[in-house]
């Protein structure tokens, strides 16, 4: 799946999207977060406060515990400050 | 039947006279227009510069004004929303709404501002004085603003 990083989250990671392939047991969003944070230290700092770290899939706002299953695109990014 | 709203994100400024005369032109069915105008507010803040995850910006603005669209008897509704850099003063969103009376016009115009505000994918950085920049936290107001509209019967205008 596609994944893609926005604001001080895509600055964190140190990169705006990749291709990954998270191991089986990883079903939900709130398990890739947890997954993502073991990869190294930005994402570790990236995904830290976990709890106010936004997430989408295929451009729809999405729960921590929404099955990853059949996602095309998964985002994440910090609260959003539009308007 | 509906009308189809108009949505934009775009780099270049915009015209609100020009954007209420596109709504407006030819029709005798309106008698209320609402202009939303949202701008880069100066003091500390010498530039924003906005971000944003474009396929999503679209769907999620998408759904709003279509629910706004079912919500309120509007005759007409367009939001323009910029990305880049903004110096203070700048405009950065508008939306316009048009309906047969003011009630219906002036609520689709601040439900949209506030889930724009809470729900679409934008970010904001902040310049200020000395050259130092820090992305701008989003505040709990904004949601509770957003959240507000969930309970609310539609109102007949």
């Amino acid at each position: 799946m596609k994944v893609k990083y926005f604001a001080s989250v895509r600055e964190r990671v140190g990169k705006d999207e990749e291709m990954l392939d998270p191991p089986s047991d990883v079903r939900t969003v709130g398990e890739l977060i947890g997954w993502l944070a073991t990869r190294g230290e930005g994402y570790a700092h990236a995904f830290e406060t976990r709890h106010v770290i936004r997430a989408a899939i295929d451009h729809a706002h999405v729960r921590p515990d929404a099955t990853i299953k059949g996602a095309r695109e998964i985002a994440f990014f910090p609260p959003m400050t539009g308007g | 039947m509906s009308p189809q709203p108009t949505i934009r994100i775009q780099i270049a400024d915009f015209d609100v006279a020009q954007e209420i005369a596109a709504l407006s032109a030819g029709r005798n069915d309106i008698g209320a227009v609402v202009t939303f105008s949202g701008l880069c507010r100066g003091g500390e803040t010498t530039a924003l510069t906005l971000e944003h995850y474009p396929e999503m910006a679209e769907a999620e603005i998408g759904r709003h004004a279509r629910a706004a669209l079912q919500r309120w008897p509007l005759t007409g509704l367009t939001v323009v929303h910029r990305v880049g850099r903004f110096l203070p003063g700048d405009n950065i969103v508008l939306v316009v709404t048009a309906s047969a009376h003011r009630q219906a016009a002036f609520e689709a115009a601040e439900y949209l501002m506030d889930f724009l505000k809470a729900h679409a994918p934008f970010w904001k950085i902040e310049e200020i004085a000395g050259g130092r920049k820090a992305w701008v936290a989003a505040t709990a107001q904004d949601d509770d603003a957003a959240a507000r509209w969930d309970d609310q019967p539609p109102s007949q205008a």
